[in-house]
């Protein structure tokens, strides 16, 4: 152990935690809001506004984050003029705004089929008793069928989360000095490789912090579903 | 917007082999890294389900440590302290030669690492799946342990664990879009490149982008093809 070199980057470390953390929430949470009409639109029985989303979420789906990262990032500064006349110039000059923005447009598609693979798991008589009961469709979706979707959903968005929290570090790529692009500043400047053993130590802190939460929220969350 | 596609011709006026050629390293990199993550996958899965102890913990952190670690720094482990670690080994024989590790061989270590953790998820639960009652037949017919593994268990892994597998492959695919941070020509790397010379971000980022959906599709129509023949017999085909 350099404790020299802890020293010097150890704080720096932490502020990389802290960007890293605020990239996986911000763009996991407007990916949250981003993929609720996104599973509505999928589960309409009407095809093109369901072949709007499916197309959607196989793009962002079935390419690399960090092509899509390059084309929100570089693509913006081809478009300056433009953004600089409708004033939205500020948020693509900087690179963490088009991190956040990539990921939580990469966030909804997962997150979108992780809802609507849950809303399909409920069964339909929940929906056909609702409406039996006089209870409107959007009352049901709201307070029958999601309460029950977001439990088996509960485990794919902590998988979603953790494979998020391990994406971001291809912010590093675009100047973002999240955990990852600290450590590669660090690296390059004392060129000592234990600093990329710290970063591994603190992902894999971050990610098994992250697991023993969900695991104590899906615990509190199902259990009326356990036998007393 | 004619201009525009022009630029994708092949030949010197365009850059259509170029991006060809980045294409096909991207294809080359993931098609080496599957049958070695594949196989460390395997040894890794047998390792969490046999008898010794020692042996279940190791693969369970071997497990813990490469799901939970960003592919992008996995692969900078790899490369960089590969290379350090091969400087040394290489300074002990001849103490002025520069050797440095290919970025198209760290990257099938790296992914390859990553793929395997992943796998031998997707194998132990197969191998769980097909339950001891086969072994034990095997036995009873006087079969070796390996023809056993070979002839009865490995054909029924195949198919439990091909889903899985391939979803796996369609992860893979993507993720050798990482090993272009380490200069390696891939497409993405290449696509970089050409933006250099064009300025044209937004198209070519999003022509590299059509391509990789296109391998992404490709790869999905041809798994659910194999899924299904590996099915049959199972009420699974077409």
């Amino acid at each position: 152990m350099d404790f020299e070199l802890l020293a010097r980057y150890g704080p720096r470390l932490i502020d990389g935690v802290l960007v890293t953390l605020s990239i996986v929430g911000l763009s996991v949470v407007i990916g949250a809001v981003l993929s609720a009409p996104l599973t509505v639109m999928r589960l309409s029985p009407n095809r093109i506004v369901n072949g709007i989303a499916y197309s959607y979420t196989t793009f962002f789906r079935g390419t690399p984050l960090l092509a899509q990262t390059f084309l929100v990032y570089y693509g913006a500064g081809q478009f300056r003029g433009f953004f600089e006349s409708i004033g939205l110039w500020w948020f693509f000059r900087d690179a963490f705004n088009c991190i956040v923005l990539t990921f939580a447009l990469n966030t909804a598609a997962y997150q979108a089929e992780i809802l609507r693979g849950a809303v399909q798991s409920v069964a339909r008589g929940q929906w056909e008793a609702a409406s039996a009961l006089g209870v409107t469709r959007a009352v049901a979706a709201w307070k029958v069928i999601l309460p029950q979707a977001l439990i088996v959903a509960l485990r794919p968005y902590g998988n979603e989360i953790i494979l998020m929290m391990k994406g971001s570090a291809i912010a590093s790529v675009v100047t973002v000095y999240d955990l990852m692009g600290v450590t590669r500043l660090a690296y390059s400047r004392s060129f000592n490789f234990e600093v990329y053993l710290w970063a591994a130590v603190l992902y894999l802190a971050m990610v098994e912090a992250l697991r023993r939460i969900w695991g104590a929220l899906e615990r509190r969350l199902t259990r009326h579903l356990r036998p007393a | 917007m004619e201009a525009l596609f022009a630029q994708l011709s092949f030949g010197p006026d365009g850059w259509g082999d170029e991006l060809a050629a980045g294409a096909w390293m991207t294809v080359r990199l993931a098609v080496v890294t599957l049958p070695f993550g594949l196989v460390l996958g395997f040894l890794i899965a047998l390792a969490k389900v046999g008898d010794r102890r020692w042996l279940n913990w190791l693969g369970e952190i071997y497990t813990t440590v490469f799901r939970g670690l960003p592919e992008l720094l996995t692969l900078f482990i790899i490369y960089y302290g590969g290379q350090i670690l091969l400087q040394k080994a290489v300074a002990l024989v001849a103490p002025d030669a520069e050797v440095g590790v290919s970025s198209f061989v760290a990257g099938m270590i790296a992914l390859g690492m990553v793929f395997a953790a992943y796998a031998s998820e997707a194998f132990v639960s197969a191998i769980r799946a097909i339950g001891k009652g086969q072994f034990e037949a095997g036995d009873a017919l006087g079969m070796r342990r390996a023809t056993t593994w070979i002839v009865v268990v490995l054909p029924q892994l195949f198919r439990l664990a091909l889903p899985a597998i391939g979803n796996l492959w369609l992860v893979l695919l993507k993720e050798t879009s990482l090993v272009s941070v380490i200069a390696l020509n891939d497409l993405l790397r290449t696509t970089n490149i050409i933006v250099g010379a064009t300025k044209q971000p937004f198209f070519f980022f999003l022509v590299a982008l059509l391509i990789y959906l296109v391998l992404s599709i490709v790869s999905s129509y041809g798994l659910s093809r194999l899924e299904a023949r590996f099915g049959r017999g199972y009420g699974l085909a077409r």
